[in-house]
């Protein structure tokens, strides 16, 4: 656990916090931007440069921006509302604290947390990119697919609205 | 002797490193890497201020800054100096925090791109495995600035001013990355400095820059293209539209802020044009393989000034565009020519060389290139504009 780890993680946690505790929802989207870039830099710091980058431009450069307008568009800023405090505050802690304890108890028992770290494998962009263009070209070809259907979808969509108020 | 002068600051800093101990020798060394950058182009930022207001008043018929030092060489100065002066005002009702952060992330994510940008040879601040993945993704982070800065100002003008920006700036973004993976493919890698060095060597006297090349050419005037419009300038200037806009994301913003704004949208700017430096014209090579005495970051930087200059050039010539038309440019044109660029790039590779290469792969991005230009233009009419609200 090293001090460059503590500060990123110390930065993650409070991003992430933050956006659940804020009142205004753009400041809850800002804030949540902190946690990604903090998880981003975390995968940096692994040595994950191809996940890392692609953390911050996926959720940096487009998430945090398509929820922004999301905000944008059906939000108009009104003075923030009081944080409404669910009643069930008591029994969301314990539910949230027991699916925390299964979790830690899992994993503190599992045989990777016992037997050690396995070497570090050298994994460079190169390797992820021949893998992606060799062994899984068929799945990355489908998930093109699909991504150009929606994006067609979304298109036509757009489209017939227009014609309807013409 | 030649070698060096091209290494000066490379053995500089190696001897001034020699002066600490080894414990501090990691963080003096990213000390002595880094100030460099943060000054020289902040000065280069300067310097261009000048050069565009003199140019751009050639371009009109007119003097520019000639009222401090010669030739106005000191109108940098005397501006920093008024931005410093300035009463820094924020809105009443602007959110003080983001207000205050939005200048201050664009300018710091301005300058994260420059880590990977090879300024001169062995002259990398961090030679990444995936340098050309790591500039785009701190590129993308301007837009998260630009519309902290829309946003909080709680002004319409400048919430129209930050989508328009990130409406652009998205766009542009895919044709900015589909246009430089020709590159990237030729090379093998996405590290900048494999790029570069696979430029590298000379045929008779002309060098092997990718821009050489049919698709190279394609690619780097798609780069280009994209490049002005993702640090919106003119023709794309649209989000700061003086006449439509006022000054766009960045209209509440007084004084120093301001500048700061300026900086990160040059510096911006900078750095993409040093990215097309380092994808299609080879870096910091010298153009003929009798200048190579001349240091390897003379080179770089002549080719930014170039680049510049063409910047200020198309700022003086062209009209802004209309947002449809500014969409249609980018969807309609820029990117099926990136991708049939792509496949341009590859039929390339796999071609025995020759004449026959350089026909064939000319030809298919250059006809579609026409007809697709041709085919635009035949569903437009072009007529003088009736106004429906300005008579």
């Amino acid at each position: 656990m090293t001090v460059t780890f503590l500060i990123l993680a110390v930065i993650t946690v409070a991003g992430t916090a933050a956006a659940m505790g804020l009142r205004n929802a753009v400041h809850c989207v800002l804030a949540l931007t902190v946690g990604f870039a903090g998880v981003a830099a975390i995968y940096l710091q692994l040595d994950a440069q191809f996940v890392g980058l692609t953390q911050i431009m996926v959720y940096v450069g487009a998430v945090a921006i398509l929820a922004v307008f999301a905000i944008m568009m059906t939000h108009t800023p009104l003075p923030a509302k009081p944080p409404t405090y669910s009643s069930f505050w008591l029994l969301g802690s314990v539910v949230a604290a027991a699916v925390f304890a299964v979790l830690a108890w899992a994993i503190c028992s599992s045989a990777a947390s016992t037997q050690g770290l396995p070497p570090e494998p050298e994994v460079s962009v190169q390797q992820i990119g021949d893998a992606l263009m060799h062994q899984f070209v068929l799945p990355l070809e489908i998930m093109g697919l699909l991504l150009t259907a929606a994006l067609i979808g979304a298109v036509v969509i757009a489209m017939d609205r227009r014609e309807e108020t013409k | 002797m030649t070698q060096a002068l091209d290494q000066i600051f490379v053995l500089t800093k190696q001897w001034l490193l020699g002066f600490v101990p080894a414990s501090a020798q990691p963080i003096c060394s990213a000390i002595l890497s880094v100030v460099p950058v943060l000054i020289g182009f902040p000065l280069l930022f300067a310097i261009t201020t000048w050069l565009e207001r003199k140019g751009l008043g050639r371009l009109q018929n007119r003097y520019g800054p000639n009222r401090t030092g010669p030739y106005g060489l000191f109108q940098p100065i005397a501006d920093a100096i008024k931005s410093l002066t300035k009463e820094d005002i924020v809105p009443l009702t602007a959110d003080h925090t983001v207000h205050f952060l939005a200048p201050v992330l664009l300018a710091a994510a301005s300058f994260l791109g420059y880590a990977v940008l090879p300024i001169g040879r062995n002259m990398v601040l961090v030679n990444m495995n995936a340098g050309v993945l790591y500039f785009f993704a701190v590129g993308s982070v301007v837009e998260l600035a630009v519309f902290m800065a829309g946003w909080s100002s709680r002004s319409k003008y400048s919430l129209l001013g930050a989508m328009r920006a990130i409406a652009q700036m998205i766009s542009y973004e895919v044709p900015l990355v589909l246009a430089s993976i020709v590159a990237i493919m030729q090379a093998g890698s996405l590290s900048t400095v494999a790029i570069v060095d696979k430029q590298a060597g000379y045929t008779g006297i002309w060098p092997h820059w990718f821009v050489f090349t049919p698709w190279g050419v394609v690619g780097f005037a798609l780069f280009m293209i994209a490049a002005t419009a993702e640090s919106n300038r003119s023709p794309f200037d649209l989000p700061e539209g003086e006449s439509e806009i006022i000054a766009g994301y960045y209209i509440e913003y007084s004084g120093f802020k301001f500048a700061l704004f300026f900086l990160g949208e040059y510096l911006g700017m900078f750095a993409t044009s040093g990215m097309a430096i380092t994808l299609f014209l080879g870096g910091w090579s010298a153009p003929f393989s009798f200048l190579t005495w001349i240091p390897s970051y003379v080179w770089f930087f002549a080719k930014l000034l170039a680049l510049i200059a063409g910047f200020i050039w198309i700022r003086g010539t062209l009209p802004r565009l209309r947002m449809d038309q500014l969409m249609s440019l980018a969807w309609e044109f820029i990117l099926p020519m990136a991708l049939l660029n792509m496949l341009d790039a590859g039929i390339w590779h796999f071609m025995p060389a020759g004449v026959l290469r350089w026909l064939v792969c000319t030809a298919i991005v250059a006809v579609p290139c026409v007809l697709l230009g041709q085919g635009l233009k035949r569903n437009k009419k072009f007529q003088v504009r009736t106004y429906q609200f300005a008579k």
